[in-house]
């Protein structure tokens, strides 16, 4: 059959298909995951010790932060941090006296979805957090434990088997806001289906293509997380 | 800051606000019974079914929005004057518009979620409300309709709050079918005064406020049945 023929010749890695074009896209999406993960991660940790420990102001701060990120919709959120993220370090780059700078998508797309993340993964270890016995965290300044060691040692192997299906729910959540960097121009792997579909009018053809990537990209997630949390669950009673 | 635009655009705001809403009303609406039906065939069809509504939801949960959104519009869209007869038929003004789809991708990925939450729901009611039903006489519809659907949309009901608020979240998405919802008109006002955060802030009120006023809603449904804690 001829069409199957001229499928695989457009799907093909190599520069007459657009099978590379694809692949780079998806490796750029979970590169922009990966790394909004770990923003998300390192504001989750600051936003739930700041939740749990902080004095007022910290606390009103946090909880405006984590009410508008999880009430405004993602892509007005996106598309006002990436637009106010660039215009406003420029601004303040001109108010030093600076010459203005281009940010690089990649790092924009990164930090605008990191601060999403952040909100979520606050919200995920502060109930992880709240769910550790107190007695432990407390056995544990009782031996003379210091802060950092007794997070290191105590709470965060006893957080994570509570924490990884929330975390495990926002890494599949980030991969597939990702697909929204498409809107605001960064090339990963929506806009780039959306390049190759526009140039060879075989819509149908790559968007599933895409849909395909994305549903690979989800389901060895699933098996990594399913592997941490029998890891992180070694020893713990097993529920019928 | 300048607010001025919004007397000359409140017709617009106002009508993108209601094709935001109707987006919401027809993919919760229409989702929800599709969901009742994929969630029963995960809990009680036959082997085949099972599988099939399995993969359905992994496939619509495991990919972004936007690509199934994409798929339909440009890649079924395309498809679709190919369909002998559909140009001249009364359905071709429905299913040539953005909308069609916007409103169609919104209902099946919403229903692929929505399936997973009653599906844990249905298995939730506790089984000696199902015998005791039985045991009355009741065929398994008379069962599902009075018993088993109602219970699991009760135990299901906050889930399905935080469901409709992300669903509402996930309409802006439209816009990049042509669809003149809500954030749609925010970017033409951005295009045609060249203000940038303005638009962008009154849209975004307009969505909190919803968001609000679907808890709100929620909540007093949630009232409605006594429940003992």
């Amino acid at each position: 059959m001829s069409s199957t023929q001229s499928m695989l010749e457009l799907l093909s890695p190599y520069p007459p298909g657009w099978g590379g074009v694809l692949l780079s896209g998806a490796l750029s999406t979970v590169m922009i995951s990966l790394g909004a993960y770990l923003v998300g991660v390192l504001i989750g940790l600051l936003g739930a010790t700041g939740k749990l420990k902080g004095n007022r102001p910290v606390l009103f701060v946090l909880d405006v932060y984590t009410t508008a990120v999880r009430a405004i919709p993602e892509l007005i959120l996106i598309i006002g941090l990436y637009y106010a993220g660039t215009d406003g370090l420029n601004r303040i780059l001109l108010s030093l006296g600076l010459p203005a700078i281009e940010i690089n998508g990649f790092v924009a797309a990164i930090a605008v979805l990191g601060i999403v993340q952040g909100a979520y993964m606050t919200e995920v270890l502060r109930g992880a957090i709240l769910a550790i016995p107190v007695g432990q965290i407390e056995a544990a300044s009782a031996f003379g434990m210091r802060p950092f060691l007794r997070f290191r040692r105590i709470v965060l192997p006893a957080l994570m088997p509570n924490a990884l299906p929330g975390l495990a729910n926002l890494w599949m959540s980030v991969t597939k806001d990702s697909a929204l960097i498409a809107v605001v121009g960064y090339q990963e792997l929506a806009l780039a289906t959306r390049l190759a579909a526009g140039n060879t009018k075989h819509y149908f053809l790559f968007f599933l293509a895409a849909a395909a990537l994305y549903l690979v990209i989800t389901l060895l997630s699933n098996v990594v997380f399913g592997l941490l949390e029998s890891r992180f669950r070694r020893g713990q009673p097993k529920t019928a | 800051m300048n607010f001025s635009w919004i007397f000359s655009y409140w017709p617009l705001l106002a009508a993108g606000a209601v094709q935001t809403v109707l987006l919401l009303v027809i993919s919760v609406g229409f989702g929800f019974i599709l969901a009742i039906g994929l969630a029963l065939a995960q809990v009680s069809g036959p082997r085949w079914l099972k599988w099939l509504t399995r993969g359905y939801c992994t496939c619509l949960r495991g990919t972004p929005l936007l690509i199934q959104l994409w798929l339909l519009y440009y890649g079924v869209g395309s498809l679709l004057p190919l369909v002998p007869g559909l140009r001249g038929s009364f359905l071709w003004p429905i299913v040539r518009e953005g909308f069609f789809f916007a409103a169609l991708s919104f209902t099946l990925n919403y229903a692929a979620y929505e399936a997973e939450v009653l599906r844990g729901a249905l298995l939730a009611v506790p089984k000696g409300e199902l015998e005791a039903g039985r045991s009355f006489g009741m065929s398994s519809w008379t069962l599902l309709r009075r018993i088993w659907l109602p219970r699991a949309v009760r135990i299901a009901l906050p889930t399905i709050a935080g469901e409709v608020v992300l669903q509402l979240k996930a309409t802006p998405l439209a816009f990049t079918v042509t669809v003149m919802d809500l954030y749609a008109v925010a970017y033409k006002v951005r295009q045609d005064t060249l203000l940038v955060y303005e638009p962008l802030m009154v849209v975004t009120v307009f969505y909190v406020l919803l968001t609000l006023l679907i808890t709100r809603a929620f909540k007093l449904v949630e009232a409605q049945v006594p429940a003992r804690r």
